[in-house]
Order: C-alpha cells, then structure tokens, then sequence
C-alpha cells in the first residue's frame, strides 16, 4: 500500500486525509483515493484525466514524469504527495 | 427595480444590498463569499432567485457553486467537462497553439429560456459552449457547435485561448440562441442547438489583413447583448469598434462613438432598443480611459449620436478599465452599475445622468449583476 498525501492548500476546498491506496502505478494509487474521495478527483485531475497544469505529484520525492497517462511506477510502501506548483498564482 | 448587486471579482463574491428610503450610503456590501478566490462570472437566475458562481482556481480548476438561499449558504455543483478527446486528433489553433479539451475558464453563464426552467448555458475556455437541463447538476458540451469545422478556426484574443462569452437567449424562442466567441464571430441556433451559422456579417476586424478584414469567422466581438423588447436588435462591443444589427444578426453596422469606440461592455435598455452604454478606453493599444477620466457613453438614437456621461465618475488620473461582463442594468433600464480592474464600482439610477461610487478598493471586477 502506497500512502498518498496532500497539500494543505487543497484541505480548504475539499477534505483530503492522508490515505492509504494499493496500485503499481500513480493512475492506479490515485484512482482508488478518488474512488473514496471522488470530490478531490477534480481538483488534482483535469477533463481528459491528466494532472492540471499547476499542479505535481511526488512519488518518494521525485517528481512524476508522466503527467498525462500517469504511468510511473510506485512502489509498495511508496509515499505519494499531490502538490500545487509554485506557478498558478 | 433592483436593489441587490452581485459583483464577482478577483478575491471573491461581493453583494451589495440597496438601503431604503434616503438612508446613506445608498448601496453597501452585505455580504461576500469565496472570498480570496477568483470569481469569473456569477448568475442570478431570474426564473427562480438561484444564483450561481464559477470560480477558477489557479492550480485546482473551474468549480461551479449554487445557492438557493439568496447567498447565504453555497452548494458545489458540477463543473462543465469536456468529453475525452478522440485518440490522436491533432487540436491546435491557426498559430499553432495546442487547444486544450479541458474547461480552463467560465467565461458565461446564463439562464435558459423562462419555458425551461432547468436550463442553463455556459461558455467556456476554450471555446465549448454547454447546456445544462438539470440546473446545473450536471452539463453537456454542445458538440454541434465544437466539432462544427470552422470553430477549428477561432483563435485567442485577449485570452491566450479562444472564449466564449456572450450567450443570448431569444425571449420568444428559447430554441433561438446567439452566442459571442473573442475570436470566432458570432453564432446563432434556431433549433435549439442542433445547427449553428455564422452570423457576424458586417462586423470589421481592423487587426487583419484588407481582404480579410470582413470575414465573420475572425471577427472579435468583446460582448453581445440583445434587446428583451426588440430581440432582433443586438448589440456588440468589439474589438474595433461597437456594431449594431436591427435585423436579428442577418446584418451589422458599424457605429462610431465620441470619444471612443472601443471598450469591452456594453448594455441595452431593456425596452428600448435604441439606448444603449458603453464604457470606453482609448484604444486597443491604449487601454485606459480617455485623458484619465472615467465615463460612459450612451446612445439614445441607435448610434448615430453619443453622449458621454461623467457626472459622480472619477475625473483626475483615474485609469480603471471595464471588463466586458463588470457593465449591468436592471430590468426597468434605470440602474445600471459597473466595476473596474482596479476596484472602483459605481451605480445610477437614473440611466446614467448621477453616479454614486459604491466601492473603491475593491479586488478587480470582473462581472457585476443585478439580482
């Protein structure tokens, strides 16, 4: 199980705890958190599924490279952070 | 007669509330809302007193809010989506810009026909419009008008991505729908959205080459409005200039004002399809108000003479410009209010002879509504 964690800044528009999510890949963690938060799907994701712009997603530190299929690997254990960028405003 | 105002800016949602009797000030903040988060446009449905907000998060995306209450509590309701788009459709603009299928703006948002109460229309950046039949619980991209060739066409304005912005419901007919597009024309349903034409001939773009100066499909009409008691008279502030149809958009005319024709607003008297205001700036390359004082224009002959209207209105270096949904009136044609980039809003209530400076350090407006 990857653990998934978020920005506070996300925390004042919808609720998303610190949550525990099987999955081989980032698309597969973070379908099952939204799965149980379908709320914060939105919020992370853009129409067409891929992260939004201003947004980055942290698989053990590094930064996901595949922003739009989501594909990078995650390990069992992994900790998964979804962010805001800096660029956004 | 409206004594409510809805103002939509930059940090939030701002309504002001009309006193009575002689009490002053006369108009005063009563309430806000999303405060600090940037408010695109806001509704205020008259069929039933619902109101509606789109907010447009810088990292999180375009949320939708509802209130039933008058404002004092707000539900999320969905945001326009577009569907996935086709594997492999190449989708760039004339200049080669990637077009997203992603809502990136609310740019409209108007309520349907009175014969159909649950319907609401939005338009987007990029360019979709969408129609919502269920209040806005949740919302259709009206593919007849995306996936029509020519919206391939549309391209950015002041907006890096094309927008659509103006969307006018036929009072008669809500099957007969006209909609703005900065840069895309003007389009027009009379099916209720199952076929759209071209309906900007005779508006002029100035930024184009010569032969291609009258082409409808280029045409940069900053807003449109129609008038409820003529609806086959529009008007259009645009990039160029104001434009007027008094043949239900088959024809536009060009109309010069004093000292300015161009601006982003524009409001009709709501009986009186002759009379109309204008906020203008100088010019395109100059986008100030002229000679640092803030007017507005008004027409009451249709555009053939203009009078520019000051009174109450800053007048010494004073450099606020009006975003093209921050100009209102309220449905007897006697109030009408509009907001500046920099946080000035004012209100008459005599169309426009006495303003009364209703704010000053507002967050820049970008859209004010009566309600």
């Amino acid at each position: 199980m990857a653990r998934v964690l978020f920005t506070q800044n996300i925390q004042r528009h919808v609720a998303c705890p610190p949550t525990d999510a099987p999955g081989g890949t980032v698309r597969e963690v973070l379908d099952r958190v939204f799965a149980g938060n379908p709320a914060a799907r939105e919020y992370v994701l853009d129409d067409q599924g891929a992260v939004r712009r201003h947004m980055v997603v942290f698989v053990d530190g590094r930064q996901v490279k595949d922003r739009v299929r989501l594909s990078d690997p995650v390990q069992p254990q992994a900790e998964v952070c979804v962010m805001q960028a800096l660029s956004g405003g | 007669m409206s004594d409510r105002l809805l103002v939509a800016t930059r940090k939030g949602l701002f309504t002001f509330a009309r006193a009575k009797g002689r009490k002053r000030p006369r108009w005063s903040v009563a309430k806000t809302a999303f405060l600090a988060d940037p408010v695109s446009v806001v509704l205020a449905d008259p069929r039933d007193g619902r109101l509606y907000v789109a907010i447009g998060h810088g990292h999180f995306g375009v949320k939708l809010h509802r209130s039933t209450d008058k404002g004092k509590t707000w539900q999320p309701i969905a945001a326009p989506a577009y569907p996935p788009k086709p594997d492999g459709q190449e989708e760039k603009d004339l200049n080669g810009k990637v077009i997203p299928w992603n809502t990136e703006l609310v740019w409209a948002l108007e309520a349907g026909h009175a014969s159909e109460p649950k319907v609401l229309w939005c338009g987007t950046l990029p360019g979709g419009l969408f129609r919502s039949t269920d209040g806005g619980e949740s919302w259709k991209l009206v593919e007849s008008l995306w996936n029509h060739p020519k919206r391939r066409e549309w391209m950015g304005g002041g907006a890096e991505l094309p927008g659509l912005h103006s969307v006018c419901v036929d009072p008669r007919d809500g099957k007969r729908v006209a909609v703005g597009v900065s840069c895309g024309g003007v389009w027009m349903t009379e099916d209720g959205g199952t076929n759209w034409a071209q309906r900007a001939q005779g508006m002029r773009a100035a930024y184009m080459p010569p032969d291609r100066q009258y082409d409808p499909h280029v045409q940069d009409p900053h807003l449109v409005v129609q008038c409820p008691a003529a609806p086959e008279v529009f008007w259009a502030q645009h990039h160029n200039g104001i434009f007027r149809t008094t043949d239900g958009a088959q024809s536009w005319t060009e109309i010069v004002a004093k000292p300015s024709s161009f601006g982003f607003a524009v409001a009709v008297h709501p009986q009186d399809p002759d009379t109309a205001w204008f906020v203008p700036g100088v010019s395109d390359e100059e986008r100030i108000p002229p000679s640092g004082k803030v007017i507005v224009t008004r027409t009451r002959n249709g555009g053939k003479s203009f009078q520019t209207l000051r009174n109450g209105l800053p007048q010494h270096h004073a450099y606020d410009l009006t975003y093209r949904h921050a100009l209102d009136i309220d449905e007897t044609g006697d109030r009408l209010a509009f907001g500046s980039t920099t946080g000035g809003l004012w209100v008459t209530e005599d169309q426009g002879d006495h303003w009364e400076t209703v704010g000053e350090h507002l967050p820049p407006v970008y859209a004010v509504r009566f309600a």
